[in-house]
């Protein structure tokens, strides 16, 4: 009931925030165990490093305005997010090359 | 009034295509879904206030990150090829990680954190601010993470290459 007094009383509470980046965190990890290929597996971790970008600058608004800590955490997030990705689709082109498959099953065949 | 229906909207889009992303048949769909969340993701980032980051993450994930997904997707995937999951019974026992886990922190998060509720008005972050702060190394400043992120995306770019490069 507090959390629908505040939101009538013109303020979106930092919880639906959280709860918002929990969603997209856990969707992410449902992806990232239930999927085969690579490639999914990679979109899951973005879904779930962008919900820990969303927490570090709602933490950020919400407990310390005026300071910038979390802002550059997020920002330093994303640009080693890219950097990831970028290395992690080099690795699955290459895979791709190798064994014409991106399915982490047949991963071990790497070793022949 | 028009801040929460906003926020509510957004929350909205980003719940629906978060799971639509990891539950979807084809891979091109999932990324294009993916693509949702993340242009709603830029969205709240601008209702809480942070020009700056809104900017950054369209230009880098909705741009960047993207591209290279629908790249790698287009090179890897065979045309009118369903993806396979993996075997109903992990399917299962990975719903039910994450719903426990969803469940875990959604009671923690309602529990603890329900006390903090007022936004408080801040200036806007100004450019100059932006930059004294990240070409500085007093407390506050933030020249020595700026340095290494510059100098992992050489290592990236060098190394992304040497791997995907054609022998």
């Amino acid at each position: 009931m507090d959390i629908l007094n505040n939101i009538l009383a013109g303020q979106v509470p930092m919880e639906l925030y959280l709860g918002v980046s929990l969603i997209m965190f856990f969707a992410g990890v449902y992806g990232f165990l239930s999927r085969r290929s690579m490639l999914m597996i990679l979109i899951s971790i973005e879904l779930m490093l962008n919900a820990a970008d969303l927490n570090f600058v709602t933490f950020n608004r919400y407990l310390f305005p005026g300071q910038l800590e979390g802002f550059y955490f997020a920002l330093f997030t994303i640009a080693i997010a890219a950097c990831e990705t970028a290395v992690a689709i080099a690795i699955i082109i290459n895979i791709y090359r190798n064994l014409s498959s991106v399915e982490v099953g047949n991963l071990d065949q790497m070793k022949e | 009034m028009a801040h929460q229906i906003i926020f509510f909207v957004l929350a909205l889009i980003i719940a629906i295509f978060s799971i639509l992303a990891v539950t979807s048949k084809r891979i091109i769909r999932s990324a294009t879904y993916l693509l949702f969340v993340l242009l709603s993701t830029a969205g709240l980032y601008l209702l809480l206030g942070y020009n700056y980051l809104f900017a950054v993450q369209i230009a880098v994930y909705a741009g960047g990150v993207m591209v290279l997904f629908i790249f790698a997707i287009l090179l890897t995937n065979k045309p009118g090829e369903n993806l396979k999951t993996e075997l109903p019974v992990r399917r299962v026992v990975a719903g039910a990680t994450a719903v426990a886990g969803l469940a875990f922190c959604a009671h923690i998060i309602y529990w603890n954190i329900k006390k903090v509720t007022v936004l408080v008005e801040q200036a806007d972050l100004t450019p100059q601010q932006l930059g004294h702060s990240l070409m500085g190394t007093d407390k506050y400043q933030y020249l020595l993470p700026f340095e290494t992120i510059s100098i992992l995306l050489l290592a990236c770019i060098v190394g992304a290459i040497m791997i995907a490069r054609r022998r």
